[in-house]
């Protein structure tokens, strides 16, 4: 066992996952906000924000999807031993974590039933950069409109058609964080 | 130290309440379904809005909290306890300096911000259940978007009374998909849930939680010939002279007497505070 598998976790984890809870709350009833997001550390390459998440949001009733990028021992390792998760391929994923260019395409991920558009996938997408400028966003949680650096344009906009199935993304960068919710309408700025 | 975990809630509890918190605002006015805890009060007395609040508070919150306006009442000032005692958040009664309100029944007069997140304690969260009594079906009708059987409704209301006869828990539709149960707020306070803070609601017998994002449009029901009216009682608060707040008919003898006060309590304490002065409250206990 790798000495990186054991640590990471939050130092006082009530307190520490309430405040990650309400950065995450935040960041999807206001697509394109951000937030920073910090305290967790995972083995590379998964960022602070996106390790804060895995232990604020999983638990052993969510199975996670690793895309190639992420699907290391070492980080299969550090879920188990911090969430208890298991990893499972997506079309069964509660949860999945990725680059975006490693993930599979989103129509692999389950996006709820008519009846229950709540049993759908969560995707926590890493990029390089993350800011508040880009895609146009406007819906639910925006007063006029926002701006947000997506990796693409199309497949948000597919997945939005959906509505109200569909999937929810959390894009992270370090332990900056923001939120796309399948409500959100994305245009090219 | 506590002998609770931080804010009651087990770890566990919390974040399958949390990830079910997500999925409403991702879906605005949609019921999420989610694994309702027993709570040391009874069903009825707000254990989803507490379940909700539990699962969102942190140290930093200053929390305040509502029963029908106001925040002396026996179900406000338990909830209130609870959290100083498994929490030990600050809690006000003060609405601007709240973070985080839970509120039975009544928005607050003053408008919310952004910083600030609205807690509902819902009793019956399905607007379609007592139109449809069969769990499976409203479900369907929600699927479909069938929701002819709520404007029959109000329609039988305009045919019996001449005008829509509902005047709370007022059906408003959410985002232009959803109808959902504002929890039963009078209808008063239906054009407040279009607002900047995030507003979330609880059901715990019935296990759902849903919410409205801030800046969602949210349209109460009506007809083009009978359109939806925010209505209250046609006085001013005897307290505080406002004509412009919801009021509460307090019965105050036995012979018809009467008085109309503002129901937001912190409310009517300010504008009292401010000099306002209304039938009953005479300028010289202004101490």
């Amino acid at each position: 066992m790798r000495d990186d598998t054991l640590s990471g976790g939050f130092a006082n984890p009530s307190v520490d996952a309430a405040h990650a809870f309400r950065a995450a709350l935040s960041a999807l009833s206001r697509p394109g906000h951000m937030e920073t997001l910090a305290g967790a550390h995972a083995p590379a390459p998964v960022s602070p924000a996106a390790a804060a998440l895995l232990l604020t949001l999983c638990d052993a009733e969510t199975p996670i999807y690793l895309a190639p990028s992420h699907d290391t021992p070492a980080i299969r390792d550090w879920i188990a031993f911090h969430t208890g998760a298991p990893i499972t391929p997506p079309e069964t994923a509660h949860f999945a974590l990725g680059r975006w260019p490693d993930l599979p395409g989103l129509e692999d991920f389950p996006t709820g039933t008519a009846d229950y558009p709540d049993r759908s996938t969560t995707i926590i997408v890493e990029l390089d950069r993350l800011t508040a400028e880009g895609a146009r966003l406007t819906g639910p949680g925006i007063e006029t409109e926002a701006h947000l650096s997506l990796p693409a344009i199309a497949p948000f906009r597919a997945n939005r058609a959906l509505f109200p199935l569909g999937l929810d993304f959390y894009f992270t960068c370090g332990a900056s964080l923001a939120g796309l919710p399948r409500s959100t309408n994305v245009e090219d700025a | 130290m506590s002998d609770y975990n931080f804010a009651y809630l087990d770890e566990q509890t919390k974040r399958m309440i949390r990830r079910a918190l997500l999925k409403a605002v991702a879906v605005p006015g949609y019921q999420v379904p989610f694994a309702s805890r027993e709570m040391p009060m009874p069903y009825g007395w707000g254990t989803g809005g507490v379940q909700v609040t539990a699962a969102c508070l942190t140290p930093d919150d200053t929390l305040k909290v509502i029963d029908q306006g106001a925040d002396d009442t026996t179900n406000a000032v338990s909830i209130r306890k609870f959290f100083e005692k498994t929490a030990q958040v600050a809690t006000t009664e003060q609405t601007r300096a709240a973070s985080v309100i839970q509120t039975r029944h009544r928005i607050p007069e003053e408008p919310l911000t952004a910083d600030q997140i609205l807690v509902y304690q819902v009793p019956i969260p399905e607007p379609l259940r007592f139109l449809e009594p069969r769990e499976t079906e409203t479900r369907r009708m929600h699927a479909l978007e069938e929701y002819g059987l709520m404007h029959v409704k109000l329609y039988e209301d305009i045919a019996r009374h001449g005008h829509i006869a509902t005047s709370y828990a007022y059906p408003v539709k959410v985002e232009g998909r959803y109808v959902m149960d504002p929890s039963p707020i009078p209808k008063f306070d239906n054009p407040k849930l279009e607002t900047a803070a995030l507003q979330l609601f609880g059901a715990g017998r019935e296990q759902r939680i849903y919410a409205i994002p801030p800046h969602t449009r949210v349209v109460s029901l009506d007809f083009e010939d009978h359109p939806f009216e925010a209505s209250k009682a046609d006085h001013p608060c005897d307290l505080c002279g406002a004509r412009h707040t919801y009021l509460d008919e307090v019965i105050t003898d036995d012979a018809g007497g009467r008085m109309f006060v503002c129901s937001d309590t912190d409310y009517c304490a300010q504008r009292r505070a401010e000099g306002h002065r209304g039938r009953l409250s005479p300028q010289e206990d202004a101490a």
